[in-house]
């Protein structure tokens, strides 16, 4: 199995760990497998060691222990100007003494590329992402989003297999990262490239990647595609990390045919699907997105536990409500319903019962 | 609304013309902020801009000899400098006239001064003569020209009366001629004997010596600058204290250490003896020459240059070696190709701060020059306060501060000044 996998693996990080100051580890243990053309994202809060793995395989900072592998072979020792990987920075480092033309040209001419080749070759890069009539300006003269154009031409402009991502569109308005996102993703598909792209914005992960890994604490939580992500959480770190969520804790009474019996701590019992918990009397955190809360009885299944509920507020979004309850003493209890035209909007006060499908409900680690 | 549909100026609320109503807005402000540099615009102009003009008008003034020899100088103007007969009785007796009532005031002096810049020997004829012709009744007791010759026979010399006829003007372009090696006489502008030349010579050392000052101060600076910008803040703080650390001890103490250093039986010479690298009998010159100079004066000038860079430096982000070594570059391409043009500006700073102050300098090459690593500066000293001769003085200094704005706008032709970052 492990030698079926690494045949295709074109990215590898093996036992990897890397410290700064000798006492704490950054990056604990990282194993990952990426093979060739997939779009992956390095996911987590500030301090996850996320950037470090970045900036580990792009050659700025050494692994203290284990190795990175690209290609099949080790580039522990080689030095970043000979790995060959494209990368494109959060601050975009557009050489601001050269002119667009003349940063797209620059890696290509260090590889003392014929200057009829640059030409042609910048010419295109610059095409590619639309920003032909700018080659003779100066990244200054340019606004945020066509410097990231730029910064994109420029990594791409060498034909690397491999292009790294350090949250490239964090300076950008909500509006042109959403574009840019949809743009990047369309680009690295069409050229086959593989991209490893680091951010801590989960929409921007669950867009754009086929496959994400969440970073907590110098390790890797989950490595999965975006929609597995979402609908099954593999730790209560991930579930609250990704998307909005509900908790309840409780106690595990017993588990059934994959079923577990969970009760609350106010005494309510529920029945979940066991992710991470293994036998009676175990403490649990359950997760419950949003979205899947029903409170139309008639689209409940037959049989489902069902909770009270009081309704706490009700705040009308456009496409959706967003309902905040009381549920088994938690305030915070979010449900989210669309706007359809027989929908219910709920008045606060009201009590109402809730339930959901069991496999929607996850038991995961208190 | 009302304003835009109209012809005519944009009214204010009130009826009053927009620009009109503005201008009344911002005058309060302009006025308030004028008040705020008035001492400091008060204060260049008395010790700045009007001793600077001061300057440059004493390097062309010649009034004295009008002032003092009026009567002579009218009668002088009948004479032709290019004959070879001294002028005749008139003009003696104007003399006569004036000497006596130079005398009397005690400004023949003065004048006799004036003139011994540009023909020595000139003053003790005045200065001997004065004395007596205090004496004469200047109204009746003639022949002069026999009894002044009779007094001094320098007063037949036919060069004197060239050198007076010559400087008779209000202005003159004599000290500024002085200053570049040249003379004007009866016949003329000419060059000077080449064993009278110094000022060409020492004009042109200045300017290499400053040069090499600079350059060196970029070679040693650049890599401090670059280590205080790339450092963490704690441990750069540390070597800025040792940057400025100069700036807190006196020049003097400075400049005498470095005596104490070089000289032959100094320090440094002591250790290469001891190592045995220099034999005892053949110890290295490295002070009262342009090595001591340049050695010197790197060290103080080292900071102007350091600061300047590093604060360039400091706003070159990491990430563009980052991106150059992304790209390809070798750590020698990312630094020559990607950040030493971003710290251009800053070297262009330090180098103008550098050199301006290095031109000026005095204290270090009087101290440690010797007689061959001395600036045009201590020149224009000794001219102000030892010899007296305040317009060749002037002279000199005026053609320095030209020199100085001919390079800055040659270094803006070439490199722009808008490429100088103080930070």
């Amino acid at each position: 199995m492990a030698d079926a996998s690494n045949t295709d693996a074109f990215v590898e990080f093996e036992r990897v760990q890397k410290s700064y100051d000798g006492e704490n580890l950054v990056v604990k243990d990282l194993n990952l497998i990426m093979p060739k053309g997939e779009f992956l994202t390095m996911l987590g809060p500030s301090g996850s060691g996320k950037t470090t793995c970045l900036m580990m395989l792009a050659g700025f900072e050494t692994a203290t222990h284990g190795d990175i592998r690209l290609g099949g072979t080790s580039i522990n020792n080689i030095p970043p100007h000979k790995r060959g990987i494209g990368m494109v920075f959060q601050n975009y480092a557009l050489f601001p003494h050269m002119t667009i033309a003349e940063n797209l040209s620059f890696p290509l001419e260090v590889r003392k590329m014929g200057k009829s080749e640059r030409e042609a070759k910048v010419k295109r890069a610059l095409d590619m992402v639309e920003m032909g009539a700018f080659g003779g300006r100066r990244p200054s003269q340019l606004s945020g989003g066509q410097q990231q154009r730029i910064a994109l031409a420029r990594a791409l402009v060498f034909e690397p297999e491999l292009v790294l991502m350090d949250e490239p569109l964090g300076a950008l308005d909500k509006q042109l990262r959403e574009k840019m996102q949809f743009e990047i993703t369309h680009l690295a598909h069409r050229l086959g490239i593989t991209v490893v792209y680091v951010t801590h914005d989960q929409t921007e992960a669950l867009t754009m990647s086929d496959r994400v890994a969440v970073f907590e604490d110098g390790r890797i939580q989950q490595l999965a595609p975006p929609d597995k992500l979402y609908e099954e959480p593999q730790n209560s770190f991930v579930a609250q990390f990704i998307g909005e969520n509900n908790t309840l804790e409780g106690t595990v009474k017993e588990i059934n045919n994959g079923v577990a019996l969970v009760q609350l701590d106010d005494g309510e019992l529920i029945d979940c699907k066991p992710v991470n918990v293994s036998k009676p009397g175990e403490r649990t955190r359950v997760s419950i997105r949003p979205e899947r809360v029903e409170y139309n009885k008639e689209r409940l299944s037959e049989g489902a536990h069902t909770l009270k509920a009081e309704v706490l507020e009700f705040i009308y979004m456009g496409d959706i409500f967003r309902t905040r309850l009381r549920v088994a003493g938690n305030d915070e209890f979010i449900i989210k319903t669309r706007n359809a035209p027989d929908q219910v909007r709920l008045k606060p006060g009201t009590q109402i019962e809730i339930g959901w499908l069991p496999e929607d409900c996850r038991a995961l680690d208190a | 609304m009302s304003d835009t549909t109209q012809n005519g100026p944009v009214l204010a609320a009130d009826g009053t013309p927009l620009k009109r109503s503005l201008a009344k807005a911002l005058r309060m402000q302009k006025m308030r902020a004028l008040m705020l540099i008035a001492p400091l615009l008060l204060f260049i102009l008395v010790t700045f801009i009007l001793p600077v003009g001061d300057m440059l008008f004493r390097s062309v003034d010649n009034r004295i000899v009008q002032n003092v020899l009026p009567n002579t100088v009218i009668a002088l103007e009948s004479w032709d400098p290019a004959s070879t007969e001294i002028p005749g009785e008139a003009v003696f007796a104007a003399l006569a006239v004036d000497m006596k009532a130079a005398a009397e005031i005690k400004v023949h002096t003065k004048v006799a001064k004036r003139l011994n810049y540009e023909n020595p020997g000139l003053a003790s004829i005045f200065r001997k003569s004065g004395r007596k012709i205090r004496k004469w009744d200047v109204e009746n007791e003639g022949p002069y020209k026999e009894r002044l010759i009779e007094l001094n026979d320098g007063w037949a010399d036919i060069e004197l009366w060239r050198t007076i006829k010559t400087y008779s003007g209000r202005r003159t372009m004599g000290y500024f001629l002085n200053a570049v090696d040249m003379k004007l006489g009866a016949e003329g502008v000419t060059v000077r004997p080449e064993n009278e030349r110094i000022y060409n010579t020492m004009l042109i050392r200045t300017m290499r010596m400053s040069l090499i000052i600079t350059f060196s101060c970029i070679l040693l600076g650049y890599p401090v600058a670059w280590l205080l910008a790339n450092l963490p803040t704690r441990t750069a703080n540390m070597l800025m204290i040792l940057v400025l650390l100069p700036f807190w001890t006196s020049l003097l103490v400075r400049t005498s250490s470095w005596k104490i250093l070089l000289q032959q039986q100094g320090v440094i010479n002591d250790v290469l003896v001891w190592i045995g690298i220099v034999g005892d009998d053949n110890r290295l010159v490295l002070i009262n020459n342009e090595l001591g100079t340049i050695i010197a004066m790197t060290h103080i000038l080292l900071p102007f240059m350091i600061l300047p860079m590093y604060s360039v430096m400091q706003t070159i982000q990491p990430t563009y070696l980052r991106a150059a070594k992304s790209l390809g570059a070798t750590n020698w391409t990312a630094f020559w190709r990607v950040y030493f043009p971003q710290s251009v500006p800053g070297i262009g700073a330090g180098s103008i701060l550098v050199f301006i102050l290095a031109v000026g300098y005095y204290i270090t090459p009087a101290l440690v020059g010797g007689t061959k690593g001395t600036f045009i500066s201590n020149l224009i000293a000794y001219h102000i306060s030892t010899s007296g001769n305040w317009g060749l003085g002037a002279a000199l200094g005026a053609i320095l501060l030209a020199v100085v704005l001919l390079l800055y706008w040659v270094y803006d032709k070439i490199v722009g000044i808008d490429n100088v970052k103080l930070g």
